[in-house]
């Protein structure tokens, strides 16, 4: 009987690559199997190094050779593995990049559905970049004509209100499912060792979707195109002694003009397929070390194929996504833009409020709370310096916020503070919100720069204290 | 599914106690207040003009598109009031058939207008009657124009009229309706008239629509308030003539994605079954 399964073993190849696979860490186990959790209590750790790789090697082939019981044959026949001679087609060598990340990935097997979110905004992005090169066919960067050829769009192209409306919605989309991916990595503290990098590389990604969003708000050259372009580029001005020079050389003259639309144009199309790299980047980061999981606990010991696990779950999250645009595009085209941009610009005319679009409100929010320009100005370059240096503020030894019941509070009230500076972003400066919004943009600073650091320390000195007790 | 959400709520919060509870009225007062930016604005109404009252008005529903009998009238309204000094430049007779008017209706419209075409095989502007292809005509030939012939004040384009305005149809027939005598200690200047809805107050459109102002082709009794509506209607139509389409396309797109997210869910459970119901033995002895 043993003999058979040795032998069935060895007939299937993928069977015994799986047991090198899992033996060095990264592999897959197979779905319905018995797992083994046992080696710390045998005393492995005294023997010799050697001795103890041999004794994993021979529990781990025991391991499946039990596992391999549980397997009826006939089923090995769906099971989707590179091993397999069906799929011979992703071992060729271009195809193998979609077999070891899309394919074979390793996931764990715990991921809840705000993991979702990464794939989300790499779904917005392709939706961006999809209806922006048809919208590009159709618009013309001209003072004159921006305005009228957006209205082209939405009247005479067929179905451009949808392209338009699917593009203007989908940077508000973009930004949802970023924000929420960038809440899901401090809850679950996905950013600090190993995946220090990751993280840095999603900042990079926040700040060129940052700039990207605001460029192509200006394109369709409304009120508020032109008055908030007017404001944010004005902001070089901060700068000490070249600060008017720099900001003369972005505008290409010497206000917001045709010079200007067309760079905002040429670099609205270029930035989104940096975006693109570098989120290409960001993911090749992450598959270095894999995904971070709610528990924030090595899940080397329990993980699933990226196909068909993730692939069936994000689907779920994708066509729930789905819908929850469509909403907004069929139903609310207009709910989250701004009233005054369907104004054709007028340089000589001043909205009464300049409103940059909602996903800036809260850096807007912290830019306006110091009454300096420069100081200002400091402040947004802070926050950003905060974000990436958030894996190495970062004290805890313990990731996950399910085990920390005073980072779970923070993270809570920190949600609360950004969704505060938000509505302060949209207020006007006047006095019961500038000392709101002057508080709020303190409190970003001391949960990054003061809470962050302490709590960690706090907790390993109360742990310390456990142990000893 | 209300269940659940309760369920999951009432593990939440008892396993957090106050503190998360707190934070989550925190959120949820920064939501609401957030949301409720109109009730929070109500006091500088003198400066951002009266909030105006919400209509039910016809196209409002997700399953609703537009009374096209109400754009006929409002066009007529338009055409009889309103563009004596208001354009809708983005507007092409084209657009007007099969919305409320036939081709043969809109044609001979088109035709009672003159347009400047060429040039010519001498070189030479000429005059010809209108066509289908050709924007609907404007008052003044441009802004400098208009405002000489306005006191200074520059009618707006009403094309996007209701998209470039907060609140839409419902500021616009509050304002078309909004004129008032100025209340007490409130003078407005020679040439300007009191309208509460109106940013500031002051405006420079006289009160144009009254009761009879107007025959309409299909008999409605035009009041002031129906002239209104219908002008609104007919506007917002200008601004949105998508809008028809835009919602029927959306009701069967989240039809069909919602028959996709059962199926998700489902092939998702199923292929999640195995993983779920599996039985992990932690096995100390052997």
């Amino acid at each position: 009987m043993r003999a058979n399964k040795k032998a069935f073993l060895t007939s299937f190849p993928f069977l015994s690559d799986l047991v090198s696979k899992t033996s060095s860490g990264s592999g897959i186990l197979p779905r319905p199997m018995e797992i083994l959790l046992s080696q710390k209590d045998k005393g492995y750790d005294l023997l010799s190094n050697e001795d103890r790789i041999q004794m994993e090697r021979k529990e781990l082939a025991k391991r499946f050779v039990k596992a391999e019981n549980l397997y009826d044959p006939k089923h090995l026949e769906d099971r989707p593995s590179t091993g397999s001679k069906r799929l011979s087609v992703l071992n060729q060598p271009g195809l193998s990049i979609v077999t070891d990340h899309l394919i074979d990935y390793p996931a764990p097997v715990n991921i809840n559905y705000f993991w979702s979110f990464g794939s989300l905004a790499g779904i917005c992005l392709g939706v961006q970049i999809a209806t922006g090169i048809f919208l590009a066919m159709h618009y013309t960067p001209h003072i004159d004509l921006a305005f009228l050829s957006v209205e082209h769009i939405m009247r005479d192209v067929e179905g451009g209100w949808l392209l338009r409306y699917l593009h203007a919605n989908g940077a508000s989309m973009f930004f949802i499912m970023v924000y929420i991916h960038i809440f899901r990595g401090l809850y679950y503290a996905s950013y600090v060792s190993p995946r220090e990098a990751v993280w840095c590389i999603g900042v990079v990604i926040l700040l060129l979707m940052i700039l990207t969003a605001f460029i192509g708000y200006v394109l369709p050259w409304g009120q508020m195109s032109f008055w908030g372009a007017t404001v944010i580029t004005s902001l070089a001005s901060a700068i000490p002694i070249a600060g008017d020079s720099i900001v003369t050389w972005l505008w290409g003259g010497f206000s917001v003009d045709n010079a200007t639309l067309n760079r905002f144009f040429s670099l609205h199309y270029l930035f989104p397929f940096i975006i693109a790299g570098a989120s290409i980047v960001h993911i090749a980061a992450l598959h270095q070390y894999g995904s971070n999981n709610p528990l924030g606990l090595d899940a080397s010991v329990d993980k699933m194929s990226f196909y068909p696990y993730c692939f069936v779950k994000d689907l779920v999250a994708w066509v729930s996504f789905g819908i929850f645009f469509s909403v907004f595009v069929y139903f609310a085209p207009n709910f989250l833009g701004h009233p005054d941009n369907y104004i054709p610009a007028n340089p000589m005319s001043t909205p009464a409020h300049i409103v940059p679009e909602w996903y800036f409100l809260w850096v807007y929010a912290i830019l306006r709370s110091i009454p300096n320009k420069l100081g200002g100005v400091a402040a947004i370059l802070a926050v950003f310096v905060c974000l990436l240096a958030l894996p190495w503020l970062q004290t805890s030894e313990v990731r996950s916020s399910l085990f920390r019941p005073i980072h779970k509070k923070l993270f809570w009230l920190l949600l609360a503070d950004c969704l505060i500076l938000g509505w302060i972003g949209m207020k006007p400066v006047e006095t019961p919100y500038v000392e709101v919004g002057q508080i709020a943009s303190v409190y970003f600073f001391v949960h990054f720069l003061v809470f962050t650091p302490i709590l960690g320390r706090l907790e390993a000195k109360y742990l310390r204290n456990l142990g000893k007790a | 599914m209300a269940f659940f959400l309760w369920r999951s709520l009432r593990s939440k919060f008892t396993t957090d106690g106050v503190a998360r509870l707190a934070s989550c009225g925190a959120l949820a007062t920064t939501a609401f207040v957030g949301l409720s930016e109109d009730n929070v604005a109500v006091a500088d109404e003198a400066e951002h003009g009266l909030h105006s009252a919400q209509y039910p008005w016809p196209h409002n529903g997700v399953f609703s598109s537009y009374d096209h009998a109400s754009i006929r009238r409002g066009h007529q309204v338009y055409q009889q009031v309103c563009a004596a000094c208001h354009s809708v430049a983005l507007l092409h007779y084209r657009d007007l058939v099969g919305v409320c008017y036939t081709e043969d209706e809109v044609k001979e419209m088109a035709e009672e207008n003159e347009v400047v075409d060429g040039p010519d095989d001498t070189g030479e502007m000429f005059d010809r009657p209108a066509k289908l292809s050709d924007p609907l005509p404007r008052p003044y030939p441009n802004e400098e124009g208009a405002r000489y012939a306005n006191g200074g004040a520059y009618p707006p384009d009403l094309s996007l009229i209701t998209k470039a305005r907060h609140d839409g149809e419902n500021y616009v027939f509050s304002l078309l309706l909004g004129y008032r005598d100025p209340p007490a200690g409130v003078t407005v200047r020679e040439g300007l008239y009191y309208n509460p809805y109106f940013p500031g107050g002051a405006i420079a459109m006289p009160k144009m629509l009254a009761d009879g102002g107007v025959e309409y082709d299909d008999g409605t009794p035009a009041t002031e308030s129906q002239m209104a509506k219908d002008v609104t209607t007919f506007l917002a139509w200008a601004a949105e003539p998508e809008h028809d389409d835009r919602k029927l396309m959306g009701v069967k797109w989240i039809f069909v994605l919602s028959l996709v997210l059962m199926q998700a869910v489902y092939y998702k459970r199923l292929r999640f079954a195995p993983l779920k119901s599996r039985k992990i033995i932690v096995d100390a002895v052997n």
